[in-house]
């Protein structure tokens, strides 16, 4: 008889982690002391879902820590309790926390009962703290004032729009009437005159009174589906002896709460971590299958699907018929249904490839509340600007280029932005701009990073690069490739090391992260004014603009984006080097000659270089010219990989289906370089 | 297993023993020899076509194909034993198998001199390969059989086709 709820764990703990990033991002946009109470709304309800399904599928730890932050929201929310800065880093902490509780039960791991149990405190603290010197209404804590309530007086105004929510009044008074004997006066003055009578709008509002002692629960229960839609007070009668109550109730409460963890920080904290040590291996296990992940489509994009389908389908069948009886006649038709079929095709990729595609914001979303923990870490005080955040990106991209901009904006915080005093007194406003902003250029995603910090000086850089033996005294760099030197290992600009940044390591990886993806970045900088930062990524990973060549009779692919410029050979720029390896003089470049034919052992047109082609690419920073024995054309390849039925080949990245049904090489261009590396090792 | 493979001796209509313990393999011929595999693990069988070469592989790797989108490495299975190479005529074939790895499936295909025949066999028929001293690695092997008074050389494509072996 028993369901088994385990299937639907994957979408309660997805739509959880959404709702945590609602409710975190709606409690960053919070104004302290002037709140907007539809921001605390939508925080309110993430907290009641996430509370309702975690108590439905039994995770009842998490049920009850949401619940404590509930109250207190709600008692934000109905303006019983102002909204502090104390209270939202409060529950910002506690959004955390309840990530990791609902981390740890989807990795089936153990939660971190110790640190639940400190903040469930705290946001009980803060709760009890302000009952006792509320003295209104009894929002809170219903359950203790329960016991002595002689009866209940409920002002019930819906909106006039109420019945158009498919609420009906006469429904909700009816189950009212299940809970005891009551009385009930009908306020009908604003009902108006009958011509003005809208019939689908209500005019009336109740007050209900209620005696007996029945619980507040079951009241608020009653109105549950309406009260978004109506002003709704419920006053207990006989108010004296439950006040009474409450406090006692109150110190009771805080006595428990602090017996069970007496020193919660000095001797708990150790072993915590130690737990989280112990069972931080079987951890990897579960994630894997976590990972692989679904994801949401509008109903648009499957609609939009649907159609093209529809389409394809008559193209197909008109040209089904021609093709039945085919003569001269019916060339131009059939040319045309081939034209349509060719766009219907093209159009179906595009859809099939905008699914994967999901806006940039899930990747922008966690930057608000990084910049204000930095910002008051820090002591810098900053402002972030996010733009374009509908860009959309594949999903793949979009979750490899998180940490890399986590790293990118932590940088701009940390070296690019100075403390206020010092932009005061370097004439610009005290507050900080950080700028995120995405758009798409090309067949690209730009994603833009700007600050106006005190940018970067270049010759620290140079220094620092010289002292690392990166370049030599004697270099003449651009300001591009001083720039640049950023991104190589072991450098560091940071005077002092903080937690934040600083250890060198980083700025490297991001760039390696780029590039594997594809994608490359760029700095821009002037001293005194600030840093741009230009990250550039394909829409997707699952297609690729290529450059088909040829080498005798095989065609490879070369990625468009690791071209820089193909030319003919002119013999009077070959160098070679102790006859091992040739070298080609482009302008003031010396650039090896990678002959292709010779790495994959294949038998070219001619083994002349006036003969053929040189394509120069950059892989890793890395130039060489592949020589070939001739360009074919350019076209967009869908990537098929390798290794799924074979296994990883150096200087191939993958493999990819031709217009004739056959199957090219992608060539990975780094590896190829690498590659030739060793054939010249090899030969010398 | 057992099931699946009754099934089957029904489809194809062989008269076979309906035991449990009979397996369908399907022959193959090679250099006058003939060699079964297991006929569940068999996707289809095409005749030989052009193939795309990978560099930088062993030869006996020929190229991968196209099977309907999907990228499918081709072994020839002459050359993988070490057999003198032919010319590869009108009765040469791929065979498309399905191997099963220590963490996934993979398909690949063999190129076999002709396709023979299907047959039922028992698994108590099946004897354990002595070490003859051939060119098929003895670690291939998963058993002889004796059909129509000619030897059977079942082969373990998994050993034959796993991970380690079609690296170089």
């Amino acid at each position: 008889m028993s369901i088994d709820m385990s299937q639907f764990y994957q979408t309660f703990f997805e739509e959880s982690f959404e709702g945590l990033d609602t409710m975190e991002s709606g409690l960053l946009g919070l104004d302290v002391g002037a709140a907007d109470s539809e921001m605390i709304n939508t925080v309110f309800r993430a907290a009641h879902s996430i509370k309702g399904g975690s108590g439905t599928f039994g995770f009842t730890a998490v049920a009850d820590f949401t619940h404590v932050m509930e109250t207190l929201l709600d008692e934000m929310r109905s303006g019983d309790r102002l909204v502090t800065e104390e209270s939202v880093d409060l529950l910002l902490l506690s959004v955390d926390c309840l990530r990791e509780m609902l981390k740890a039960v989807q990795d089936e791991d153990e939660i971190d009962t110790v640190r639940v149990a400190d903040v469930q405190k705290q946001l009980e603290k803060l709760l009890n703290g302000e009952t006792s010197n509320n003295t209104g209404t009894e929002k809170q804590d219903q359950s203790n004032i329960k016991e002595a309530v002689e009866g209940w007086n409920v002002s019930f105004k819906p909106f006039d729009y109420l019945l158009k929510t498919g609420n009906d009044p006469a429904r909700i008074i009816k189950e009212f009437s299940l809970l005891g004997d009551f009385t009930v006066k009908i306020h009908t003055d604003n009902l108006p005159l009958f011509k003005d009578l809208d019939p689908e709008l209500l005019y009336f509002s109740w007050e209900l009174t209620l005696a007996g002692n029945v619980d507040k629960k079951d009241i608020d229960e009653v109105f549950e589906w309406v009260d978004e839609d109506c002003e709704l007070s419920i006053h207990a009668i006989g108010q004296t002896s439950p006040q009474l109550n409450k406090k006692e109730e109150k110190i009771s409460e805080t006595s428990i709460n602090n017996s069970p963890t007496p020193d919660p920080t000095s001797q708990e904290k150790p072993s915590a971590s130690e737990v989280a040590k112990s069972t931080g291996k079987p951890k990897t296990i579960p994630k894997n299958s976590a990972d692989q992940g679904s994801i949401r489509v509008s109903i648009d994009k499957v609609d939009a699907l649907i159609n093209m389908v529809g389409e394809l389908v008559i193209t197909q069948s008109m040209l089904g018929q021609l093709g039945e009886n085919i003569d001269s006649a019916n060339i131009e038709r059939l040319q045309d249904g081939l034209a349509q079929l060719e766009r219907n095709t093209r159009e179906l990729q595009e859809s099939v490839m905008r699914i994967r595609m999901i806006p940039i914001s899930f990747a922008f979303q966690r930057f608000p509340r990084m910049v204000r923990d930095l910002s008051h870490k820090l002591e810098k005080e900053i402002e972030l600007k996010l733009s374009g955040e509908q860009t959309e990106l594949d999903k793949t991209v979009m979750e490899k280029i998180g940490d890399p901009l986590v790293h990118l904006v932590r940088n701009s915080i940390d070296h690019g932005i100075e403390t206020p005093a010092d932009r005061e007194a370097a004439g610009k406003p005290r507050v900080g701009l950080v700028e995120l902003d995405a758009f798409h250029q090309g067949g690209n995603v730009v994603i833009e990073i700007r600050d106006d910090g005190k940018g970067i000086n270049k010759d620290v850089i140079l220094n620092k690069a010289i002292e690392k033996g990166l370049v030599s005294e004697n270099d003449e760099l651009t300001d591009e490739q001083i720039f640049d030197l950023i991104f190589s290992p072991g450098l560091s600009t940071a005077k002092e090391i903080s937690d934040v940044s600083g250890r060198g390591v980083g700025m490297d990886v991001v760039k390696r992260n780029i590039r594997e993806l594809g994608g490359n970045i760029e700095v821009k900088s002037i001293e005194g004014k600030g840093s741009t930062i230009t990250v550039r990524l394909p829409l997707t990973l699952a297609i690729l603009d290529g450059q088909l060549i040829r080498v005798g009779s095989d065609t490879y692919i070369v990625p468009l984006v690791s071209i820089i410029e193909s030319l003919q050979v002119k013999e009077a720029q070959v160098n070679a080097i102790a006859s091992t390896a040739e070298l080609y003089k482009l302008r003031d470049d010396y650039i090896p000659i990678v002959r292709l034919y010779d790495i994959f052992e294949l038998e070219p047109n001619s083994k002349e270089l006036k003969d053929g082609l040189i394509v120069i690419v950059e892989g890793d920073g890395n130039k060489a010219g592949l020589y070939v024995d001739d360009l074919l054309g350019q076209q967009q390849v869908v990537i098929k990989s390798l290794e799924t039925n074979f296994h990883p080949v150096e200087g191939v990245s993958g493999a990819t289906i031709l217009g004739d049904g056959t199957v090219a090489l992608i060539l990975d261009i780094t590896g190829l370089i690498r590659l030739s590396r060793e054939v010249r090792d090899q030969a010398a | 297993m057992s099931e699946a493979a009754q099934a089957q001796t029904t489809d194809i209509g062989i008269g076979a023993e309906e035991n449990s313990e009979t397996e369908q393999f399907l022959t193959f011929i090679m250099a006058n020899e003939e060699y079964g595999v297991d006929i569940l693990r068999v996707q289809e069988i095409r005749g030989w076509d052009v193939v795309t070469p990978i560099p930088n592989t062993p030869a006996y790797v020929k190229g991968v194909i196209n099977l309907r989108g999907t990228i499918v490495p081709i072994v020839d299975l002459r050359e993988r034993f070490g057999l003198e190479s032919i010319e590869y005529g009108p009765t040469t074939v791929v065979i498309v198998l399905r191997v099963v790895g220590e963490t996934t499936d993979r398909i690949m295909g063999i190129v076999v001199d002709a396709v023979s025949d299907v047959y039922n066999i028992d698994n108590a028929d099946m004897k354990p390969a002595p070490d003859f001293g051939s060119s098929v690695s003895i670690e291939f092997v998963r058993g002889l059989s004796t059909v129509a008074e000619t030897m059977l050389i079942i082969l373990d494509i998994d050993k034959m086709l796993s991970g380690n072996d079609t690296n170089v």
